[in-house]
């Protein structure tokens, strides 16, 4: 069964055209990685599977059902949930009421076990669950805004530059949260600029260069430094 | 008795209350929609003036005052709803100029609708009237109106800080307030939040349109008008964008509204809105974030 399907899809904002023709799959149990240079493509593709960037061509399915064209709050609800660029959490707002707000992904008919889910991975969340968001450090503040997609019980996890501005101690409690997301049976896309890291956890990696695929690596090419490099500059 | 200052009377303070209290209403009737929308609805008044003349229609047919109240929450809730589907929706995403724009046009057109049916003199005032009686309380009198204007704006008030607080719709509401699009991503769904805010808004303007129309005696298509807009100076006063300081600077201004009309001698009351938009000007000039704001803020120039 595959889980996401993302077929030649070109995503244009009015002249400029962010991705062209790209193609790739997401399996559940599988991190599939999607790096490159700034403005390369990456966060577009991930809007763009959520229903927030103008796709022009090509498709985005889920177990075979076509989400383009529909809403992000529809795409949400049938089982994608995005941890966007920058966290977004709510400062305003108290870890608890974060959390519940990802309960609003959550599908008709699926318990998915409330808020305890987030709690399990980052018991952290649990014990500051009343405290403002706001005012969490820039690593709490991630494994909320990945709590608060967990709870949505998702079959997809689209992760937009988790590593984003953390320290190196709190990145590597972020890829070990990733390895138990995808060993609970998820699928994954990582968008990142740590490409080593990246390609070293993800099982396909994907290099994408001014809106195109260029390269996809493995695992085994983590060590190869100057086939990254060379990707990049291609 | 008096208050010791000026010539400020009990039934004076009360009705300031009174006044305050619809004020509030009618500034977070006009507050959950902007957090939402991002759009000042200056047709605000207009919903009260259909409201009002709901009621009158309601007492001329003979209706009982509870259907005449209920008849007032059915006409302003379904132009609330006929405004969001046919103006606020399909004008959602243009910028804040042209919706802000549009809810001018919509308030003209519905006044001049108003002035067209019903003509210049409108109509008189429901039977609603006897709540201006007084109550006798330990020795003062007070209108039974003040009392009832405060209690049910209290009322209300705790409900919708209960709905916001203590459900996944309010919750979705304040988040949406906050960060739409991040709110979207997440699943809550704009339709709902957008219809929330806009049935909680037009059942306050309903309630306000109860509340206004029983001291008045005749119901005009100006109705409402002069209200909102100070209304609108006192959210402003308040801070737009934070529904707490909105709603206590929509109470401050009913308050002194009411106030300055009982101390006023009546022959100057006339320019009371001159006062009352002057000290607005005045606190604006020392204080640009809003009277209730917290220190620190940014101001956001438009």
């Amino acid at each position: 069964m595959t889980a996401l399907t993302v077929e030649k899809l070109s995503i244009r904002y009015g002249a400029v055209e962010a991705v062209r023709g790209l193609s790739l799959e997401v399996k559940p149990g599988e991190i599939v990685g999607l790096i490159g240079p700034n403005g390369a493509g990456k966060s577009s593709t991930l809007h763009a599977i959520m229903g927030a960037a103008p796709v022009t061509g090509g498709d985005v399915r889920l177990d075979g059902t076509s989400l383009v064209g529909r809403r992000p709050e529809d795409v949400a609800r049938r089982g994608i949930a995005l941890v966007p660029e920058g966290r977004r959490i709510f400062g305003e707002l108290t870890v608890d009421e974060n959390l519940r707000l990802g309960l609003a992904g959550r599908r008709r008919g699926r318990n998915g076990g409330g808020l305890t889910r987030a709690f399990d991975l980052f018991p952290i969340l649990r014990e500051f669950r009343s405290r403002q968001a706001g005012v969490l450090s820039g690593g709490q503040q991630q494994q909320l805004a990945i709590g608060r997609a967990l709870v949505a019980d998702p079959d997809v996890l689209l992760l937009d530059e988790p590593s984003l501005g953390l320290a190196p101690k709190i990145v590597d409690v972020v890829f070990e949260a990733l390895t138990q997301i995808r060993d609970s049976g998820l699928g994954v896309l990582l968008v990142e600029q740590r490409a080593q890291r990246t390609v070293a956890l993800a099982d396909r990696s994907h290099v994408l260069a001014n809106g195109e695929l260029r390269l996809t690596l493995g695992p085994e090419d983590a060590s190869d430094t100057d086939r990254l490099v060379a990707a990049y500059l291609a | 008795m008096t208050l010791a200052f000026l010539n400020l009377t009990w039934p004076t303070f009360a009705n300031g209350l009174a006044l305050g209290g619809v004020y509030a209403l009618m500034a977070v009737g006009i507050g959950l929609v902007f957090g939402v929308l991002r759009l000042v609805n200056f047709a605000y008044g207009q919903l009260i003036m259909a409201g009002a003349f709901a009621l009158a229609f309601g007492s001329q047919w003979g209706f009982p005052n509870w259907a005449s109240i209920l008849f007032c929450f059915g006409v302003v809730l379904g132009l609330s709803v006929l405004m969001d589907w046919l103006v606020f929706r399909p004008l959602r995403t243009h910028s804040p100029a042209v919706m802000l724009v549009a809810t001018f046009a919509v308030a003209f057109l519905l006044q001049n609708i108003a002035l067209l049916a019903f003509g210049p003199l409108g109509k008189s005032a429901g039977a609603l009237a006897i709540l201006n009686a007084p109550w006798d309380i330990g020795g003062v009198f007070i209108k039974k109106i003040a009392v009832i204007s405060f209690a049910t704006a209290v009322g209300c008030l705790v409900i919708l800080q209960l709905l916001l607080t203590r459900t996944p719709l309010g919750l979705h509401m304040r988040a949406a307030a906050m960060d739409f699009r991040t709110a979207r991503l997440l699943g809550v769904r704009a339709n709902w939040v957008i219809s929330g805010a806009v049935i909680v808004s037009g059942l306050f303007a309903a309630v306000s349109a109860v509340m206004l129309s029983v001291q008045e005696l005749t119901v005009v298509p100006t109705f409402g008008t002069q209200d909102t807009i100070l209304v609108l100076a006192g959210v402003v006063l308040g801070g737009l964008n934070r529904p707490i300081p909105a709603t206590l600077g929509g109470f401050s201004i009913g308050f002194a509204n009411g106030i300055l009309g009982g101390v006023l001698p009546s022959n100057q009351s006339q320019y009371l809105p001159s006062f009352l938009f002057a000290a607005v000007i005045v606190v604006l000039l020392v204080r640009p974030n809003g009277l209730f704001a917290r220190g620190g803020g940014t101001v956001e120039r438009v």
